[in-house]
């Protein structure tokens, strides 16, 4: 039960019980989020600096309340309003924050790796809060926590997640989850946006949505970049729609008590219709509110500890 | 190390009965007296003065349990962060008579933690402290209302409550490091 890492930089690097323990105390979590009195006083004194390269209003807002409900002093830091736009380096931008007595980092950027890179410059721990189309851990923890809480566990449970698989960084970390914890992978997208070798992540892949849909459990539809349309991947959003939109129609074909999600922003009429997207299997806005507990889970765990250069 | 045991399965349950009696008499019937234990082990604890309240005295207290990890100022003599168990109080505190229920009173720093908890939760009209061992020590201006057994203890010394719902047996052990190897507290 104990957690001993400084950092989260993705799934890759934690257990099974690493993962439940964080699940655990995000459903404790929850219920500071419910309270009249939203703040508990955990993480008093620690500074965490919201480092963000790359724009994102509903992780970083979700980060955020997770820090001030734990008590946390929050340093927001935008690279379009910084002197990254000066062009300063990554590693001079650490450099500079370092001497100000960082706790923690949360960071997004748009490469890969780039929270190994800043793992050498820092004393403080890192937060990969989505490096690329690399990792995104807090993301498949919190559809994690939403499935645990819809389906009681993850043993033998038939997972599905369709859409633009190449470009997703939300799909790596959710596969890697999954797999620990014994649940069953499917992937579904156009051919265009499907990576080669993706059964070699322990998947099995498809470019038929229908098929794919027959007795899953959950479905995971992912965000289609509406710029992407201009790149020739598909050739309308029309008929990305018409093969790979989640309708009730096709839904009936997974099992009766499916549940739908979506780490948003969603196009309605593109991924999924509305009926779908407000149905009763949606449990999209249960994400939203489990990102909440998922973050400050982490942060307590990372942070909590005290002394975290003794915990590695 | 020496091993003792302080109270059986029947010390403990004579303590409780006694700590019961005393709340009773002194909070007059109970009325708009809620019980909350502390985790881990004042939880099992409070449920068992609830169970004995209503056997004898005919009240219903409503139970909750409090979860004081947030709350700690400790943080610092741990390696990792402690395991959350969480707080569950599904009644509303405000103008009521909460007794905080907790095993082991030492230091008091556990107290504290539990009371800066409960008024993030409301504001009760009173609040008492009910723990079924006080083995001294106090490092902050904490006293209990109710007390099951004082004992007297060395700081350096071992107080461990043993609880069938948690640990498979009731049992107060006092655990003493060996004379000539003091250890550090």
């Amino acid at each position: 039960m104990e957690f001993r890492h400084k950092d989260l930089l993705g799934i890759e690097s934690l257990s099974a019980e690493d993962i439940a323990t964080i699940l655990d105390t995000a459903d404790k979590m929850s219920e500071v989020s419910r309270r009249p009195l939203k703040k508990v006083p955990a993480l008093r004194g620690k500074l965490v600096v919201n480092l963000f390269f790359e724009n994102s209003t509903r992780t970083r807002s979700s980060f955020e309340i997770a820090e001030k409900r734990l008590s946390a002093d929050a340093l927001n830091f935008s690279a379009s309003t910084s002197s990254v736009q000066k062009g300063e380096s990554l590693v001079d931008t650490v450099l500079n924050l370092e001497r100000m007595q960082p706790d923690c980092y949360v960071m997004r950027h748009a490469s890969a790796g780039s929270c190994s890179l800043i793992r050498k410059y820092t004393k403080a721990s890192i937060v990969n809060a989505g490096d690329g189309a690399h990792e995104h851990p807090t993301q498949a923890l919190l559809d994690a926590m939403t499935i645990r809480q819809k389906k009681g566990g993850f043993k033998g449970l038939e997972v599905l997640i369709a859409g633009d698989i190449s470009h997703s960084r939300v799909v790596g970390s959710n596969i890697r989850l999954l797999n620990t914890m014994g649940a069953n992978v499917t992937v579904c997208g156009p051919a265009t946006m499907m990576p080669p070798h993706i059964e070699s992540l322990g998947v099995k892949a498809t470019t038929d949505l229908e098929k794919a849909l027959c007795g899953k459990d959950v479905v995971m539809m992912l965000r289609i970049q509406l710029e992407r349309q201009r790149t020739g991947l598909f050739p309308s959003l029309l008929e990305y729609y018409k093969e790979f939109g989640l309708t009730e129609e096709r839904l009936k074909l997974a099992k009766k008590d499916v549940i739908v999600m979506h780490p948003g922003p969603i196009n309605r009429g593109v991924e999924m219709s509305s009926e779908v997207a407000d149905g009763p299997y949606s449990v999209i806005l249960d994400q939203v509110e489990n990102g909440v507990s998922v973050r400050m889970a982490v942060l307590y765990l990372l942070l909590g500890g005290g002394d975290n250069e003794a915990a590695h | 190390m020496r091993r003792k045991t302080i109270l059986d399965a029947t010390g403990i349950s004579r303590s409780l009965g006694r700590l019961a009696l005393e709340l009773t008499e002194r909070l007059q019937g109970c009325r708009d007296v809620v019980l909350i234990g502390i985790h881990r082990r004042g939880v099992p604890l409070a449920g068992r003065i609830a169970e004995t309240l209503k056997r004898v005295e005919k009240v219903d207290v409503p139970v909750g349990s409090l979860d004081i990890n947030l709350y700690r100022d400790d943080f610092s003599t741990f390696g990792t962060a402690p395991v959350l168990r969480g707080t569950q109080v599904d009644f509303d505190i405000e103008g009521r008579i909460v007794v905080l229920v907790d095993d082991v009173l030492f230091t008091g720093r556990t107290v504290r933690a539990a009371l800066d908890a409960l008024v993030d939760l409301g504001r009760p009209s009173k609040v008492q402290l009910a723990v079924l061992v006080d083995r001294g020590h106090r490092e902050l201006p904490i006293q209990a209302d109710y007390v099951g057994l004082s004992l007297n203890t060395r700081r350096e010394d071992m107080v461990e409550l043993r609880l069938s719902e948690i640990d498979g047996e009731d049992a107060l052990v006092l655990e003493s490091p060996d004379a000539g190897k003091k250890q550090k507290g």
